[in-house]
């Protein structure tokens, strides 16, 4: 069935999606990225133990000497993992 | 317009599936304004609490989409990923959340309406470049006259012919449409 739009009616729907904030979007996109360095650490810090005690005593130092910045979700999901 | 953009929304979800970094910007891309006007119009949640379930929502399409059974149902569950995403946010209420809370019936009619408004939005998406952009700055980011004249570098006084003229392709787009609600490229 076919829909009849008034021009003002659809002036207002394009107004309902405005663009979402440019860093949220970014981030998202680098979603992939962020994910392979959390495996890369969850991998790490499974196989070394030194490695693994750094990370639960104190996250972000940790990844910041591994050079990875220290992202809100990635410190989030490694405290999960790690119960830091 | 990158080519990606022309995929179908199958497509798209069977590429970002391969590792497809650019596949995986162009779902983000596309998908985008939708999760935030549900965050942020659809629950009304705060800007914080509507972050936090943007990103969730899509760690969670990053890392799941091999769960997806049907790709041409990428939209609408990546909608249901974000209402309920919404939901737990709401009642963890770990922040102060606005003080007049929707009712449920304004918040399904919101919901429709900005599944209705990703139909529209799709449709801009066939249009012109010119149209696209002139209708996007002017409406989806209010910008105005004299910041689109500048930025575009055309006549102020033409912006609102031009805008007219956009409307009503849109409109011929859609009314040539047969089921222009369902908001998916399928």
């Amino acid at each position: 069935m076919t829909r009849f739009y008034e021009e003002e009616t659809l002036g207002s729907l394009l107004r309902m999606l405005p663009p979402a904030p440019e860093g949220w979007v970014q981030a998202a996109q680098e979603l992939p990225r962020a994910r392979q360095s959390l495996d890369e650490i969850v991998a790490r810090a499974e196989a070394d133990l030194e490695f693994r005690t750094a990370l639960v005593a104190d996250l972000e130092a940790a990844l910041a000497q591994e050079g990875v910045e220290p992202d809100r979700h990635l410190i989030e999901e490694l405290k999960r993992r790690f119960g830091s | 317009m990158s080519s990606l953009s022309t995929l179908t929304d199958a497509q798209l979800a069977a590429r970002c599936r391969t590792g497809d970094a650019e596949a995986w910007n162009e779902l983000v891309e596309r998908f985008a304004r939708y999760v935030y006007a549900i965050c942020s119009k659809g629950f009304h949640l705060r800007d914080e609490d509507a972050e936090d379930v943007f990103q969730e929502v899509f760690t969670r399409a990053y890392t799941h989409l091999d769960k997806l059974r049907d790709d041409s149902a990428l939209r609408p569950w990546i909608a249901q990923l974000t209402r309920r995403l919404c939901l737990d946010s709401i009642s963890r209420g770990t922040r102060e959340q606005p003080e007049a809370e929707p009712r449920a019936e304004d918040e399904s009619s919101d919901l429709e309406e900005i599944d209705e408004a990703f139909a529209v939005r799709e449709a801009v998406t066939t249009l012109p470049e010119a149209c696209q952009e002139i209708l996007d700055r002017f409406f989806a980011r209010d910008q105005s006259y004299r910041t689109i004249s500048a930025e575009l570098d055309i006549p102020a006084g033409t912006i609102a012919s031009r805008i007219a003229r956009c409307l009503r392709k849109l409109r011929e787009e859609l009314e040539g449409r047969s089921e222009p609600s369902t908001g998916s490229r399928e």
